[in-house]
């Protein structure tokens, strides 16, 4: 398996330590509901598919990485740092 | 049909030709009292603790392919009831009890073998958290041994003492731990089943719940609609999809977990040695394969096949414990979709939905757990109330933070 | 049996080589199955099952018999290929699975009762009495398993790894890959060409035939000639490619030293990772068995084998050969028997309407009903349209038809297709990404069709990557028809026809199978062990399958097919775990002071990958408990030194570093004064401790952070992550620096003494305070913070001065009565205190389970705030940190009771998680977590360590055993 780091280009799967979905990127506000750090921290759509998971470049440029991928065939269609994504300051 | 050595004996005298089928193909009735989805080793034991236990038996299996196609049948087939936590505990305790009688309840040889697991640790610390463990399994009733170095040699001459990356300090014996042949469990409790009236229905594939006023009331399957007031969900590997049919959202990831067997080789491991610190277990079965394997791939995945990192680093890893495997060579290597939930521990409990119940969440540690999950699974569904020894499978327990995390990792699935 | 002028063998080169005990001789080029069959050896080894004389069916890597073990030294290698075993002289090899010997073999009599023996019939008994399985059944059972033995000693042998990347694998190096290779490298690709034969050209080499008007051994050497003058080809030969992977992964094994007498300087195999943007498989095709009964006989092997053996190694083995064939192919094995002056008996052909006119015997719509010989075929019964007949015969060469070898295809859950056309299948479209299986392995079986789909296929992989390539001009070659009629068993004959020669499956068990509904594919290999074996079902598993769907009336494709696992051929451990051994497994991380601490007869003991003296023995001392609490008492009443590099240090710099950090850890840095340190506890986002440590202000926008040892690789990506997902746009930037400052805890009454003697002025450090020193010349960091209770002081400098700072700072300390302290003192020092570590923050501690919920800020986010409030989290029945004294010994791990209540799991009221023996409070002290814990301070408590024996009643106590109001830390 090999992640094409949007800064180191493509590198074995060894480089990369997993973390889970990208649901870890939509932090609730701190005075959320239980259940939605329920939904953020436990349950997860878990497709048997097309999935966007985070991905970190420990051995390269220690980027967070949105990979878009696919569960089944193991494709990897798009990947992406996480800090363009989630934005500036909040 | 009653198996024994006589009749072996008897059937081989005049050509095997007298054998019955272990199970029945029918086809599926409109209605059933209960249905269970899944086929594997869990939906087949508690199909069959349904039938033996609450005499219910106008219920069905379906699996979507051949009994017994999940993990059942690509697991590392150890068996073993070495948990800290209560919750945990009494669960796997029960468990191990039920492998102890099994064969003579399904009268059929399931091969349940307690040569003895031997957990390894090379620091102070971890002979700690060993002897905790050690300590809370003979507090539910189990056998634990704490070996120091000597004492692991003495079981286990082989492995490198004196250069191994992480010097064996000792290790934590668990003489009733062992092994059994993992598809012999699911075909003898699918003929349990059968034999007690339990309609399994294969190449049967449910494609959606459904639900009147938030009742279950049957199932859609690619065989039909077929009703039931009562429908289990025993999915492991593929829960989220079916629950997702029951607008369920678990909190379960999937993850391939490989594992590996050698050419077979004449007897040289007795026990089941676990290797925590490099993540690698390992025994022989009867045939003679080296059985091993090591952690997750840790990428989610329902392929269920891996890549070339993790199978080096359990290569590396038995090269550094016991390099006499060195010229053992792996024959097969495969892959099983592993339900991993957020505290490594499962869930066998009720749903929102009235009369849908969930059996999911074994993580790596579903096989040895197929009696127990069977027996509570079947009680749960029989009496509506979960068993005792299941009583802390529930499924809101992360979100009240009840949660039951053996390794202490915390809520990130690929972690337990 | 030799035949002059035949093969590629250096006869001026007699090697010598034995098995099971007797010496033969061969030729350099030989593999140990040629020279046994050379030699006239037929039988060479024992079945699985019913321990059946067995002898080669083929000549490759599929070979389910000739498996034996290869002697080096007092080490052997177990289930070798005597197939691919290349002869060396010297070579000593002997068989397995038999006893006492090869002929005589006692476990013979398990082919008399086959009967009892048929398919699963060990689920239906052994089960009673129930004890006797452990003790009888099963040892008896495994003792009769298995093929080879392992030898229970370490393998000393060498095994590499590595790692190579292409443009274009071409995976097999028959007419398909060969075309493909020369066409890829013409137009300047990276090209890796990998061959499992220790020669490239595959069937090429072993069918004798002619290519572009020469002989096609010739037309091959000009190939690789050309090939390897270029310098963008890389030829790996004995090199099986044996995994595909994702992203064009693919594992390869290389036999490196395998073929030589044992070497030291070179590894018996090599495990390549390769990286091909493009690959084409020209794998070729396997040649299957016929079934009929008796088909297992020493003697009796694979059409193509016999061919191979001829062509390549110049023997024959039999003086009366028969073949029996579905098929064309078998037709020119016997014309080229003939040609080297071997009898040909007579060809069997199972078709009824197929040529007669050959220089021998042809028998249309032929069956075999059975076979003789018990450790060599000497003759077959044979029923044919025209009647039947007796074939006296010892050698019977058997052509079922070609298996496409679509293994790799398989290796990403590809199904193959089935072709009624070919009576096989072949691999499904795009089963692995960029790959292009091309030739046999695609069901194309001609040279001819080989060599222009070779050529296509490169061309097509090269046309996605941008190369324009163009095909060579083909040469001519053999274009013959395939023309097979499937014949899958032998009908209404008696007698067991074996499907699984290694295994021991024959047609019956598969027909039990069904019997007992085990209908689907997958049930009946897991019933009858069908494919199991060491040969993976590459020569059974289609016909079992075909055998299969006969008896349950269904069609092949609608029967379905098992799944091709990796890898394709058996892969050592050795191998494929090179570099594991030993210390190699993992880095070593050691302190800068590793020398001088050993210097001194300090036992390093392993801490997460680095390693940290235990204690510093002292002449006298005679065991490590003196030696630690002499380093303890040091500590309270003079000074010690120990280095704490292994902590993390994180450097965090930026307008938002503090507002960054009061979102990491649960309590407040922003409000921390320059050149001050703060105690921090950071949690998980779960809501649990995840570590702690002390952080400084180095200036306005300057922390250092530090973590414990442990979680130090943890906290710095949990950072990262915390920044680029939820604040990427603060100005907050840091970097590990572990490894850049190596620093040293002084420690004790003296420490403050020893810091006067060496700083360039005397330190007047308040207690949680951080200044700039300088040391001679060098700049460092002094720190006024303590793990042990006394005053104390880490000094840190860069790295490269780590070593002569820690000499420096023991010879200082000496002069004042102190010296170096080890893990076992400072382990006692901290649990005196209380202060914990990862023994205590295991994972599932909360800040409110260490009584440390204050340190949660009431005024601020942060990670894990939210789900610490759980209600399972919070409240009595959580068990809470506390310590514990006792008089007599005590254990981590023990677990703790009410006196009075029965020991059992639901009593149980807490654990130990540290203890030690405190010199300087004269009991033993632990640090443990009980129920509702500091509500109960004063209570007593039993403690009971089953497995060790122990069970001991202690006073609960506050968790700070040693000057709690700090008098000693602030002095």
């Amino acid at each position: 398996m090999r992640i094409t780091c949007p800064l180191c280009g493509p590198r074995d799967r060894r480089e990369f330590y997993y973390y889970g979905t990208d649901d870890y990127l939509n932090r609730p506000v701190a005075d959320a509901a239980p259940t939605a750090w329920d939904d953020y921290l436990h349950n997860r759509d878990n497709p048997a598919g097309v999935t966007r998971d985070l991905w970190y470049h420990d051995m390269g440029c220690t980027s967070w990485l949105a990979v878009t991928r696919n569960t089944v065939t193991h494709a990897i269609l798009k990947v992406e740092a996480v800090a363009p994504v989630t934005g500036g300051a909040k | 049909m009653r198996y024994s050595g006589f009749k072996v004996i008897t059937e081989g005298l005049f050509g095997n030709k007298g054998w019955k089928p272990a199970w029945r193909d029918p086809a599926p009735k409109a209605e059933y009292d209960a249905i269970i989805i899944g086929g594997g080793g869990h939906g087949l034991a508690t199909a069959y603790y349904l039938a033996k236990n609450h005499g219910l038996t106008n219920i069905a299996v379906l699996e979507k392919g051949y009994l017994g196609s999940g993990n059942i049948g690509r697991n590392t087939t150890i068996v073993r009831a070495n948990y800290i936590l209560p919750g945990n505990s009494e669960f796997y305790s029960h468990s191990l009890k039920l492998w102890e009688t099994l064969e003579t309840d399904l009268n059929y040889n399931v091969m349940h073998s307690q040569r003895g697991l031997i957990n390894l640790f090379h620091s102070d610390g971890q002979r700690d958290a060993f002897a905790r463990r050690g300590n809370s399994m003979i507090n539910q009733g189990d056998d634990a041994i704490l070996l120091d170095r000597e004492g692991v040699r003495e079981h286990l001459p082989y492995l490198d003492f004196e250069q191994t990356r992480f010097p064996i300090y000792g290790g934590l014996y668990h003489p009733r731990g062992g092994t059994a042949r993992h598809d012999a469990v699911a075909w003898g409790f699918a003929r349990g089943a059968d034999r007690r009236g339990v309609d399994l229905i294969q190449n049967c594939e449910v494609t959606g719940i459904d639900i009147e006023n938030g009742r279950v009331v049957g199932v859609q399957t690619t065989r039909g609609a077929i009703k039931a007031k009562k429908v289990g969900m025993v999915v492991a590997g593929r829960s989220s999809q079916v629950a997702a049919m029951a607008g369920m959202r678990l909190p379960i990831e999937s993850h391939v977990l490989q594992a590996f067997v050698t050419e077979g080789l004449k007897p040289v491991i007795d026990h089941v040695i676990s290797f925590g610190m490099g993540h690698f277990y390992i025994s022989q079965s009867d045939k003679g394969g080296l059985v091993f394997g090591g952690d997750l791939d840790f990428y989610s995945s329902y392929a269920a096949r891996g890549n070339l990192p993790m199978v080096e680093h359990v290569m590396e890893a038995g090269m550094t414990l016991m390099p006499m495997i060195g010229r053992a060579k792996v024959l097969r290597s495969w892959g099983g979709i592993m339900d991993m939930s957020p505290d490594g521990s499962p869930i066998i409990d009720k749903t929102h939905i009235d009369g849908l119940f969930v059996d999911c969440g074994w993580n790596y540690g579903g096989f040895k757990a197929v009696p127990a999950s069977g027996l509570c699974m079947a009680h749960l569904m029989a009496t509506g109330e979960s068993h005792p020894v299941a009583a802390r499978f529930k499924l809101n327990r992360f979100a009240t933070g009840h949660l039951l995390d053996e390794e202490g990792t915390g809520s990130q699935h690929n972690l337990h | 049996m030799r035949i002059a002028g035949k093969g590629h063998i250096d006869r001026t080169k007699p090697l010598r080589f034995r098995f099971d005990g007797v010496e033969y001789t061969g030729f350099q080029g030989d593999t140990l199955a040629s020279a046994l069959l050379a030699n006239g050896v037929k039988l060479v080894g024992r079945s699985f099952k019913y321990h059946r004389p067995r002898g080669f069916l083929t000549a490759g890597s599929e070979e389910p018999n000739g498996m034996v073990e290869v002697v080096d030294g007092n080490h052997h290698t177990p289930n070798v290929r005597a197939t691919m075993q290349e002869l060396y002289d010297g070579l000593t090899a002997r068989s397995q699975n038999r006893f006492p010997s090869l002929k005589f073999d006692v476990l013979g009599v398990n082919d008399l009762l086959s009967p009892f023996l048929s398919a699963g019939f060990y689920y239906k008994t052994f089960t009673w009495p129930r004890a006797f399985w452990e003790k009888l059944y099963e040892p008896v059972i495994r003792r009769a398993a298995g093929l080879g033995t392992l030898v229970a000693q370490h393998d000393e042998a060498a095994y590499e790894k590595a790692f190579a990347f292409c443009d274009l694998l071409v995976i097999g190096s028959g007419p398909t890959g060969l075309m493909a290779a020369l066409t890829a490298a013409r137009a300047g690709a990276d090209v890796i060409l990998a061959e499992e034969d220790a020669h490239p050209g595959g069937r090429l080499l072993s069918d004798g035939g002619q290519v572009g008007g020469q002989a096609a051994s010739d037309w091959v050497a000009g190939v690789l000639a050309e090939l390897k003058a270029l310098p963008n080809v890389r030829i790996m030969s004995r090199t099986t490619v044996t995994g595909v992977y994702d992203d064009g992964t693919y594992s390869a094994l290389e036999r490196v030293g395998l073929h030589l007498a044992p070497r030291t300087d070179l590894p018996r195999e090599c495990f390549w990772r390769i990286t091909a943007k493009r690959a084409v498989l020209a794998a070729g095709a396997l040649e299957r068995p016929v079934v009929f009964p008796g088909n297992d006989r020493p003697g009796i092997l694979l059409a193509s084998a016999l061919r191979a053996y001829l062509n390549r190694w110049g023997v024959v083995p039999g003086k009366r050969i028969t073949l029996i064939a579905n098929n064309d192919g078998a037709r020119e094995v016997a014309r080229q028997v003939m040609a080297a002056g071997v009898k040909v008996a007579a060809i069997l052909d199972t078709r009824e309407n197929a040529s007669a006119v050959e220089d021998c015997p042809v028998y249309l719509g032929a069956r075999i009903t059975a076979t003789k010989g018990r450790l060599g075929l000497h003759s077959i019964e044979v029923a044919h349209k025209g009647g039947k007949l007796t074939i006296e015969t010892d050698c019977l060469a058997m052509s079922g038809g070609w298996n496409p070898t679509v293994h790799i295809t398989c290796h990403l859950n590809g199904r193959p297709v089935w072709r009624d056309d070919i009576a096989g299948f072949v691999p499904a479209p795009n089963a692995v990404p960029g790959l292009i299986p091309a030739g046999a392995c695609a069901g194309d079986f001609s040279t001819a069709a080989a060599l222009a789909k070779g050529a296509a296929a490169a061309v097509d992989s090269l046309a996605v990557m941008g190369i324009a390539a163009t095909a060579p001009d083909l040469p001519s070659a053999e274009d013959a028809p395939y023309a097979i009629e499937a014949f899958w068993q032998t009908p209404g004959a008696t007698g067991r026809q074996w499907l699984d020669f290694a295994n021991d499956v024959t047609t019956k068990d598969v027909a039990l199978s069904a019997q007992e509904n085990f209908r689907s594919v997958e049930h009946m290999k897991r019933y009858t062990t069908q494919g199991m074996a060491p040969d993976q079902g590459k020569n059974s598993n289609v016909a079992a399958l075909a055998v299969l769907a006969d008896v349950t009336g269904r069609a092949i494709p609608e029967t379905g097919t098992t799944t091709f696992r990796p890898p394709f051929v058996p892969t050592s451990i050795g191998a494929m775990g090179a570099g594991g051994k030993a210390q190699g497994f993992a880095p070593q991380r050691l302190l800068t002071s590793d020398q001088a601490s050993r210097d001194r007869g300090a036992p390093m003991i392993e801490a997460g990958l680095w390693y940290r003296p235990s204690y510093f023995p002292k002449p006298g001392e005679k065991t490590w408990q003196e030696s630690c609490n002499r380093e303890v008492r040091m500590v309270r009443t003079a000074v010690g030194v120990a280095d704490v590099s292994t902590l993390g240090k994180i450097d965090i710099q930026g307008k938002d570093a503090a507002r960054f950090l009061d979102f990491v850890y649960t309590n407040t840095f922003s409000t921390l004064p320059v050149g001050k340190v703060r105690y921090g506890l950071m949690l998980r986002e779960d809501g649990m401790v995840l570590d702690d440590g002390t952080t400084a202000r180095l200036g306005e926008h300057h922390y250092l952070m530090t973590t414990t040892t442990a979680a130090a690789g943890l906290v710095m990506r949990h950072l990262d992550f915390v920044h680029q997902a939820f604040c990427a746009g603060w100005d907050v930037r840091f970097v590990s620096v572990t490894e850049s400052w190596a620093q040293f805890a002084i420690a004790g009454p003296r420490a403050r003494a020893l810091l006067a003697t060496m700083l360039d002025r005397t330190p007047d450090l308040p207690f949680m305070g951080v200044t700039d020193v300088v040391l001679g010349s060098v700049k460092a960091r002094l720190f006024r913070i303590s793990f042990s209770g006394e005053e104390g002081y880490e000094i840190a400098v860069p790295t490269r001065y780590g070593e002569a700072l820690f000499r420096d700072l023991l010879a200082r300390a000496e002069t004042l009565g102190g010296g170096p302290y080890g893990m076992e003192a400072l382990n006692v020092l901290r649990i005196e205190k209380g202060f914990i570590t990862h023994a205590e923050i295991h994972g599932r501690v909360t800040a409110y389970d260490i009584g440390m919920e204050k340190m949660v800020s009431a005024k601020k986010d942060c990670i894990g705030k939210a789900a610490a409030t759980r209600p399972g989290l919070i409240g009595a029945e959580r068990q809470q940190l506390v310590g514990l004294r006792a008089q007599a010994p005590i254990t981590a791990g023990a677990h703790l009771f009410r006196a009075g209540d029965r020991v059992h799991r639901e009593t149980d009221q807490g654990y130990v998680t540290s203890v030690c023996w405190s010199d300087t409070l004269n009991c033993w002290l632990a640090l443990a977590f009980l129920e509702n814990g500091r509500a109960r301070h004063g209570e007593s408590i039993r403690l009971v360590d089953h497995l060790r024996d122990i069970d001991v009643i202690c006073e609960v106590a506050d968790p700070v055993f040693f000057d709690k109001e700090g008098a000693k830390l602030r002095a």
